[in-house]
């Protein structure tokens, strides 16, 4: 749990210190320097400069606020939907849950790449998203996200959930005359933190996976906005230029991964 | 039992795939801008009339729902159009991309699963390297495919002039950094469970009265641990069909390979999207139909689960 906490947390202070890291270094990680590109790493540039001239690091901890923020979106978003439709199917039962899980084994049973793919180059103005703004880009791919990951969610609250309806303090509360509504908000919820922790921990890595490879294949997050994908798309096209361009976007997302699945594995160890 | 279980899944597996198509077809046609708007926007001579007419000629003047039903009917029938992007019939571009990817992923997954039982065997017999075992699949997991195969590309082909950095132009050279990167893409859920069923097969009373009447360490192993923890590891194969096909599509973008996804992706790009339709449904049905084969393999090594 503490390796995985620290790793997030430095992240995201690095997130958070990008401007004044901007303002440290003096340069804008936005403006093109052209006579400048592919700088070694120096005290002005301490990870170098990319194929614009950009300094790469500056352009990294910017591209930590729009790739975490968007996988954080994307997995509330997912936790919230499945967490509803979870614990809707494990209290209703009926062919409200046999609905719900064939749907939610329909979308298992898909690959999800492709789709998303397919998903992502629909113009995102027929749902009345301006085109081009690394907001709407941002909104546009953690609701995509959103749409794949509250299945893996919905699996996990339902199951705890019914057999937490079943226990004994469920029965004496009903009997007891409390709302069904209360029952699940106060008996029900409480009991599944554990369950649902994991799931959004698991959530977020694999929401900056996703963001950073629909974006490596430019169905992302466009450019100029920095993301730790699309940094890598161009890293790739350089490759023979700069290789070590495309290290550090990599390291990035690697590191949000794993601090992801290292909380993910403590709280399920903690509860065994 | 197997046989109605058999047919039970392929329905399933033939109405997931109705659904799919429907939803996909109803937001792509809900989406600005059809083949005759194209045609207008490349060639300045179509007057307003020549495109009704054009539209009328192709049925795109029909109601959204009327034109999935005639498409449907015409895919049924076999017949799966022209891609517009390769000027070629999607039949002939369907099949070569679809012997590819199977090729890549069929040694992907053999690579994946015999490094990763391998790993989990080792964690499970020696403790000594269970913890680097497990460091490893960690790793793995939070290793994004692309980014690995960016690594493979400039270390053999930019920096050692190895291998090259990608194409098909056929033979091993070309499949060895694409199979290496999906295999690993995969291979932490083989490791960690082919460690942890081995870990429990390895603790029951069987295994020590297979050591008691003198049988080797690899005897025990492979013949008496290993058929019981088969089941757990062939259920992850099941479960994981849809990220090994995922993988896919991203490691043939990155090195530039011909195969399913690369076609999804570049019908994508290329605003094809009859081509990136008619692919993603046959990408899903292979998937499905793998799913279920896994299932099978599991129910008839474990009778139990039938």
């Amino acid at each position: 749990m503490k390796s995985g906490l620290l790793i997030l947390g430095a992240l995201a202070l690095a997130a958070l210190a990008a401007p004044i890291a901007s303002a440290a270094l003096g340069h804008d990680p936005f403006l093109p320097d052209l006579f400048n590109r592919f700088a070694p790493p120096s005290a002005a540039h301490p990870l170098g400069t990319d194929e614009l001239g950009r300094d790469v690091l500056l352009r990294l901890l910017h591209g930590a606020r729009v790739s975490l923020a968007v996988g954080l979106a994307a997995a509330m978003a997912a936790t919230v939907v499945g967490t509803a439709a979870g614990l809707l199917a494990a209290w209703k039962g009926g062919w409200v849950d046999a609905a719900l899980m064939r749907l939610a084994d329909g979308m298992l049973a898909l690959p999800a790449l492709p789709l998303l793919v397919i998903l992502a180059a629909l113009d995102p103005a027929a749902i009345g998203l301006p085109r081009g703004e690394a907001l709407s880009d941002m909104i546009r791919i953690a609701g995509l996200l959103a749409l794949f990951g509250w299945v893996g969610v919905a699996r996990l609250v339902r199951a705890g959930a019914l057999s937490v309806l079943a226990r004994d303090f469920v029965r004496a509360a009903r009997a007891m005359g409390v709302g069904e509504g209360r029952i699940l908000r106060r008996h029900v919820l409480p009991e599944l933190a554990a369950p649902i922790a994991i799931a959004t921990a698991l959530a977020v890595g694999g929401a900056v996976l996703a963001e950073s490879t629909l974006s490596f294949l430019g169905l992302g997050i466009a450019p100029p906005a920095p993301s730790w994908g699309n940094m890598l798309a161009n890293a790739q096209e350089v490759a023979f230029q700069a290789p070590l361009v495309a290290l550090w976007p990599g390291l990035a997302i690697l590191l949000a991964v794993l601090g992801c699945n290292l909380v993910a594995d403590a709280i399920s160890r903690k509860r065994r | 039992m197997a046989g109605a279980l058999i047919l039970r899944r392929l329905a399933q597996i033939a109405v997931t795939t109705a659904i799919l198509s429907l939803c996909a077809f109803l937001l792509i046609g809900l989406m600005p801008g059809d083949p005759i708007d194209l045609a207008i926007a490349g060639d300045p001579r179509l007057s307003a009339e020549d495109a009704a007419r054009m539209r009328a000629l192709h049925g795109l003047d029909q109601p959204l729902l009327a034109r999935y039903l005639a498409w449907a009917q015409s895919v049924l029938g076999g017949n799966f159009g022209h891609s517009r992007l390769f000027a070629q019939p999607v039949s002939a571009l369907l099949g070569p991309a679809l012997l590819s990817t199977l090729e890549l992923l069929g040694l992907a997954l053999l690579l994946a699963v015999g490094a990763g039982v391998g790993l989990g065997a080792l964690a499970a017999l020696r403790p000594r390297w269970s913890g680097p075992v497990q460091a490893l699949a960690l790793a793995a997991q939070a290793m994004p495919t692309f980014w690995l195969g960016l690594l493979l590309i400039i270390l053999f082909a930019v920096t050692l002039g190895w291998l090259p950095a990608g194409g098909a132009e056929g033979g091993w050279r070309f499949l060895l950094l694409p199979v290496v990167t999906l295999a690993f893409a995969n291979l932490a859920a083989y490791t960690r469970h082919s460690a942890a069923a081995l870990t429990a097969a390895l603790a029951e009373p069987h295994i020590r009265t297979a050591r008691a009447k003198g049988a080797s360490e690899a005897r025990v192993l492979w013949r008496h641990a290993w058929p019981n923890a088969a089941v757990p590891v062939i259920a992850v194969a099941a479960l994981d069909a849809g990220a090994l096909v995922s993988g896919a599509l991203v490691t043939e973008t990155v090195f530039a390979r011909p195969g399913m996804g690369k076609l999804i992706f570049d019908a994508v790009m290329g605003s094809d999207f009859n081509l990136a339709l008619l692919a993603l449904l046959v990408v899903a049905v292979v998937t499905m139909l793998a799913t279920l084969a896994a299932d099978l393999i599991q129910r008839w090594l474990d009778p139990r689960l039938a």
